[in-house]
């Protein structure tokens, strides 16, 4: 977990810029429901009406509110407007004061108006006006103004007194309603609605459109970031496996390792883009929904603590429950794939063994075994879904259904609660975001350590760092070595004591298995030595730069290995070699004839591990490689069995012209081939029983009279020179 | 080799394979009426949910109102009863959509079950050329990522194109129920949308596939390098494999990010769209409330099933995308299922069968244009052993492939004793024919249980005699775990040679009457191989076999040699009387000791 945290280290201010775009993304996020909100009830319901400070109000109409307000107030407010015809107009800022001042005229001319009718009307406002008015007119006319005021002061007063703290709200909408009235009668409350909605509308597109951006460059740096790993991560891979000895790769196994460069890499990917989208958004959601239901300050948080607790049961429940089986399901899979790659590899021997039924039976079972454990675990996902959408539809009924009782006592809103329910359900989304991402990662995880297994891999076979100086001429002497394989019990070569020189022409025989090509693979260092050494001219190999050390060494396995590319391509692979020397390669190793009969000839396409080419052509190209680099030191292991005896005689005649003046090993099957060797070691478990010519060895090894007898008859082997 | 997930690719006949898997569902069909039916109705219960709600809130505002002006109170006997009805509306539409994923998932793993098993009975009744045209990787895919991609569409896509569709309609149908103008503003927003999303799909597309085949490229470097990595670091290759691999790297991350990224732009620009949406229809129901032509309950109502007009759109798309590569993938999987097959005799032949074959003027090609074996005539008594040797190519593993029938003669005839082969059932007539292959093929299991193939009634004392027989009982016995040691999946932790001599022992074990063996002992060194013919002798005793090697002191003992030359037999006759004509044979075999290193 740590460790792929550490990998997006690397790319610190890129996160943070991320980190500081979603903060961005997660306020608008936040601040668009109040907005839609505002739309709706400000917007629409209240016609755009914001302030219960009317802009612009009719003569009657503010004559009226005046004689309600108190001296100071009045005084105060028709500083604030000027008069021009029969409206008059605001002419300084919306304050404190001046609502406080507008507040309760507004609402007493209102429920003068209403008469506890459903909806007020336009006249029904004029008319109350009006009654205003002329009741004040029904004063004493001895009156002074502000008598009248105070008269009318302490009849609202007794009236007010009556009411409690929580209607004080209420008396803001009574109040703005009475602006609504008003700027409908002037004919001017259209506009006012539309300029409302407008403002609001763009601001909300605004929010949005900022919204949008972020998230897009959220995406885009995410994108980028976690394709950047990806891309690293393979390349850093990649280039550890290319150093890898033979004994590192047989410890992963080759299949593994690919399926670590490729599958592993990706899914770490996939998670990286989640991380950064998902679970840096969802805290900052949460905390921010958080933020906004702590204002509030109403005691309904338990029902948040309650669905949040319950949606992670429920989720962890399922993991503890499914989790062993989402494990099963790949390797459920992969056995099923394996079932169906052996029908698919040997149909040949199921139908000769007459064994189709049976194979059918085999793979009907692990395809049973397969799809049992999916229905189980696609099933257990069902359950999931709909349990988690009731949890939390039911979390806002809870919230309705307290959140009255709380309302009922007067401790909260309306408008409240309804925002409650969103900031709520944005809290549990999160948590929600949060646990699907959780369970993704404990996979991620997995393939991220194995990715690290092999970067971390210590190598066992280590190049020197300087070159050696000196111009090598091809001897190779084994020196008491030994080896074991890494994993091995016994030991696979014991006391080997020999020396190649340039000019001659090294055999190997032996029966299976008893340690031919180890002794090839140990010269080019696959691996080394467990004891004695290895002598390149008297130079132990282990002091020689790998690289330097393979430019003397033309290798060719029991397997033609091709690469795709071209003929020309895999030909030239060690060296940078002319057309000329290519086509003489070509032409010693017999591959002439099959490559100028194709279309393309030297450029024909080798596709992907030579598949369009047979054994036998690949194994002639492999030798060409190897001639045309023109090495000190050639190596064959037994690589003339795919070519029939005539190829095989041919060109050997020809390499002999080649190869006059270097050292040359062979390890073969075929008595053919080392007949005429200068020097033939006669390997049996592991040790050499034998070494010398043909003639000697017919006369004092008994293991390889064993095998000339085999192939050739007696006489036949005695005519022999 | 590791396939791409082919998400994206297009079918060459979309509507045939929707039809044919339309009728592969019909067995479903009882389970999927429920589905639909359930699908619609927890939608719609979706869909009427926020709408009873908002009775409660409504009924909650004004019993606030009533209270504050002391003209009553929340009548909190309403409001609970509205929460219990929805409550239980909640769960059973819960119970709806839980029951609706169960019947589908059911349905598409039963789905990809029957697909899975159909294909491998399929692959027994292909004739073998089908398999030697083409690579295991391919057909492998079929069976894995397209039968999958299949049924996991299929899942994914019914329930939301059901759910989509309703919810659109419902939506919809409310929009229209509350007042048809704002509607027809509303469904403006659709055209808008689909060209969006359209633009978005069409545009990442470009870039999926680019990943995908990219993917394909790197992954292909990674297997052929780390498969060949002996020679490349013999070749001291690795820096320029390096900088190949590095390039192609580039280009995956460039199409990665960039089709990462532009499926990700969907989300944002429907939210953008969505709340467009929201403030246009806003303003216009204020214009109408304003005239009077619409309540503001309704605005409220109307706006909230506005927001819930886009995600359908965009789950539409989705599906569209999803029905795609479900078609693609179908259409992999039918083109497989339908290829002809084998014809197959119905006949049996039970007899003893005593191993006299004849082969009558037969002639042979793969290829219509490509006649291999020319004008073959033999006449092989029971027990006789006959050896084929020759150049490569020169069809002595198709007279193999002929006697087995894994492929029939143009013209001519194949006689076992008598009886032209075509007459038999191939179960049969392979019965009779006991086989070892040049590639060894041992599955994952015990070593005993390998060779046990060869005759799967044997008891373990039958297996072990046959196992001594093949002389592979030594080495086995100093494995660990002896003929309980497990074989690996790549049957790489036991050598060539010792494979070889599994499979002679499981041959040995099948005990038929008639062998072929296919130069099976060209990987052991001669020195067992000697013992091995020991042994082969005394099992062939009695029993025909056919030996194709290249190893010519393979052959020496045979009663009678076919010496082929591109396809035809140039001569016939026992070792020494070859040698004698003087012919091609002999020039086959002098060359073995011609001056050479």
């Amino acid at each position: 977990m740590i460790s792929i945290l550490k990998q997006l280290s690397k790319h610190w201010i890129t996160c943070i810029v991320i980190f500081i775009l979603l903060v961005i993304q997660a306020n608008c996020d936040l601040s668009i429901p109040s907005m839609t909100s505002d739309i709706v009830d400000t917007g629409i319901q209240m016609s755009g009406i914001t302030s219960n400070v009317p802009d612009t109000i009719r003569k009657d109409s503010l004559d009226a509110l005046l004689w309600l307000m108190e001296e100071d107030d009045a005084q105060k407010v028709m500083d604030a407007y000027s008069l021009k015809e029969d409206i008059y107009t605001l002419v300084c800022e919306k304050n404190k004061t001046l609502e406080q001042a507008f507040t309760i005229p507004e609402m007493v001319l209102v429920s003068m108006a209403s008469n506890n009718k459903e909806e007020v009307q336009v006249k029904d406002l004029d008319e109350a006006c009006k009654n205003l008015l002329l009741s004040i007119q029904s004063f004493p006319a001895g009156m002074k103004d502000s008598q009248i005021r105070e008269v009318l002061q302490s009849t609202m007063n007794s009236q007010l007194s009556k009411m409690d703290e929580s209607t004080l709200d209420l008396m803001e909408s009574q109040a703005k309603a009475f602006v609504k009235l008003e700027y409908r009668a002037q004919g001017i409350e259209q506009k006012v609605q539309l300029s409302y909605l407008f403002k609001v509308g763009s601001k909300m597109l605004g929010y949005t459109l900022l919204l949008v951006a972020c998230a897009i460059l959220v995406g885009l740096l995410a994108s980028r970031v976690s394709a950047f790993i990806g891309k690293d991560l393979r390349e850093k891979v990649f280039e550890k496996v290319l150093s890898f000895s033979n004994e590192e790769i047989e410890s992963f196994s080759t299949a593994s390792l690919i399926t670590r460069t490729t599958n592993d890499i990706q899914q770490v990917q996939m998670v990286y883009v989640m991380l950064l989208r998902m679970v840096l958004y969802a805290p900052i959601l949460g905390i921010g929904g958080i933020v906004k239901v702590w204002n509030t300050g109403s005691d309904l948080s338990w029902i948040i603590v309650l669905t949040v607790g319950m949606l992670l049961g429920l989720i962890a429940l399922l993991m503890v429950i499914a989790m062993p089986k989402f494990k099963k399901v790949q390797t459920l899979v992969d056995h099923v794939n394996q079932v169906s790659r052996e029908i698919l590899t040997g149909v040949m021997p199921i139908r000769a063994f007459s064994r189709e039924e049976y194979e059918e039976k085999r793979f009907d079972k692990a395809n049973t075994e397969l799809m049992k454990n999916q229905l189980f675990t696609t099933r257990t996902m069902a359950f999931m879904m709909p349990f988690m959408t009731i949890i939390m539809n039911g979390c806002s009924l809870l919230i309705v259904w307290f959140g009255a009782k709380s309302m009922d006592m007067g401790n909260m809103q309306v408008g409240d609660l309804i925002a409650y329910i969103t900031y709520t359900m944005q809290i549990v989304m999160s948590f929600m975001m949060i646990a699907m991402v959780s369970i993704m990662l404990p996979r991620a995880s997995v393939a991220f350590s194995r990715i690290e297994e092999v970067l971390n891999k210590p190598l066992s076979i280590q190049s020197a760092d300087k070159p050696v100086e000196k111009e090598f001429k091809g001897e190779i002497q084994f020196s008491d070595v030994s080896f074991t394989y890494p994993d091995g019990q016994d030991e696979a070569l014991t006391h080997l004591n020999f020396t190649m020189k340039p000019g001659q022409t090294t055999a190997i025989v032996g029966s299976t298995g008893c340690g031919k090509s180890t002794i090839l693979n140990l010269i080019c260092r696959f691996y080394d030595v467990s004891k004695g050494s290895i002598l390149l001219d008297g130079v132990d190999i282990r002091s020689i730069p790998l690289d330097q050390l393979r430019d003397c060494i033309g290798y060719v396995g029991q397997k033609g290995i091709l690469f795709s590319g071209s003929i020309a391509s895999n030909i030239k692979f060690g060296s940078d070699i002319s057309d000329e020397k290519m086509k003489e390669a070509g032409q010693i190793a017999q591959a002439e004839e099959f490559i100028l009969s194709k279309s393309e000839q030297y450029n024909s396409h080798i596709a992907q591990s030579g598949t369009n080419v047979s054994g036998g052509q690949k194994q002639r190209i492999s030798i060409a490689r190897a001639i045309a680099k023109d090495p000190l030191i050639y190596l064959f292991d037994d690589s003339f069995s795919a070519l029939d005896f005539k190829t095989d005689a041919t060109l050997r005649k020809e390499l002999s012209k080649k190869t006059k003046d270097k050292t040359v090993l062979i390890v073969a099957q075929r008595i053919s081939t080392i007949l005429h060797a200068d020097q033939i070691l006669v390997l049996d478990e592991g040790r050499i029983v034998g070494m010398g010519n043909h003639r000697e060895l017919m006369k004092s090894c008994k293991e390889y009279q064993e095998i000339a007898r085999s192939q050739l008859s007696m006489s036949e082997l005695g005519g022999i020179e | 080799m590791p396939h791409p997930k082919r998400s994206t690719e297009k079918a060459k006949d979309f509507k045939g394979t929707m039809k044919t898997i339309l009728i592969s569902l019909k067995p479903y069909r009882f389970s999927l009426i429920l589905i639909l039916v359930f699908a619609i109705l927890s939608t719609v219960f979706n869909i009427l949910g926020p709408k009873i709600l908002a009775k409660a809130t409504t009924a909650l505002a004004t019993g606030w109102m009533a209270k504050i002006t002391h003209t009553g109170s929340i009548d909190f006997v309403y409001i609970g009863n509205v929460l219990l009805f929805l409550l239980g509306l909640y769960i059973v539409s819960g119970l709806f959509s839980f029951v609706q994923h169960w019947l589908m998932s059911g349905i598409s793993q039963k789905m990809c079950y029957s697909y899975r098993k159909d294909i491998s009975e399929k692959i027994n009744r292909l004739p073998l050329s089908y398999f030697e045209k083409r690579t295991i990787g391919e057909i492998l895919s079929r069976i894995t990522n397209d039968v999958d991609t299949l049924s996991n569409s299929l899942n994914q896509s019914i329930s939301q194109l059901v759910t989509s569709v309703t919810m659109l309609i419902g939506v919809f149908v409310m929009m229209l129920s509350i007042s048809p103008m704002m509607t027809f503003v509303a469904v403006l927003i659709l055209p808008v949308t689909i060209f969006l999303v359209m633009s978005v799909v069409k545009h990442s597309q470009k870039y999926f596939k680019a990943q995908q085949k990219m993917l394909g490229v790197v992954n292909g470097q990674v297997e052929e390098t780390y498969s060949g990595h002996n020679v490349i670091c013999a070749y001291n290759r690795q820096e320029t494999i390096l900088k190949e691999f590095k390039e192609s790297n580039e280009q995956l991350y460039q199409s990665a990010w960039k089709s990462q990224f532009l499926s990700g732009l969907m989300m944002p620009m429907m939210n953008f769209v969505s709340n467009a949406g929201y403030v246009v229809v806003a303003i216009m129901g204020g214009i109408y409330a304003c005239q009077g032509k619409i309540t503001i309950g309704d605005i409220q109502a109307f706006i909230q099933y506005v927001k819930n007009f886009t995600s359908p759109i965009q789950q539409l798309a989705q599906v569209f995308n999803q029905f795609q590569s479900m078609a693609a993938a179908g259409e992999r999987v039918f083109e497989f299922l339908n290829e002809p097959e084998e014809v197959e005799t119905q006949k049996r032949v039970s007899r003893e069968i005593k191993g006299e074959v004849t082969f009558d003027h037969v002639r042979f090609g793969y290829n219509e244009d490509k006649t291999v074996i020319k004008d073959f005539s033999c006449h092989i008594a029971p027990g006789q052993k006959i050896a084929i040797v020759g150049p490569t190519g020169a069809g002595k593993t198709t007279i193999v492939k002929l006697l087995m029938r894994f492929y029939d003669v143009n013209q001519g005839a194949i006689l076992l004793d008598g009886v032209n082969i075509k007459d038999f059932k191939r179960s049969d007539l392979r019965e009779n024919f006991g086989m070892v292959l040049q590639d060894t093929w041992l599955f994952e299991g015990s070593i005993l249980e390998n060779i046990r193939y060869g005759n799967l009634d044997a008891s373990d004392l039958e297996v072990i005699e046959a196992s001594k027989k093949a002389k592979a009982d030594h080495f086995i016995r100093t494995l660990p775990k002896g003929y309980s040691m497990e074989i690996n999946e790549d049957a790489s932790n036991i050598s060539q040679g010792q494979k070889q001599l599994l499979t002679i022992a499981r041959a040995i074990l099948a005990n038929n009457k008639v062998l072929i063996l296919d130069e099976a002992t060209s990987s052991v060194d001669t020195r067992t191989e000697s013992q091995i013919q020991e042994a082969m002798d005394v099992l062939m005793e009695g029993k025909t076999s056919f030996i194709i090697a290249h190893r010519l002191s393979t052959i020496k003992n045979a009663d009678c040699i076919l010496v082929m030359k591109d396809g035809d037999i140039v001569e016939q006759g026992n070792h020494e009387s070859l040698l004698k004509k003087n012919g091609f044979y002999a020039n086959l075999y002098n060359s073995q000791f011609e001056e050479c290193v």
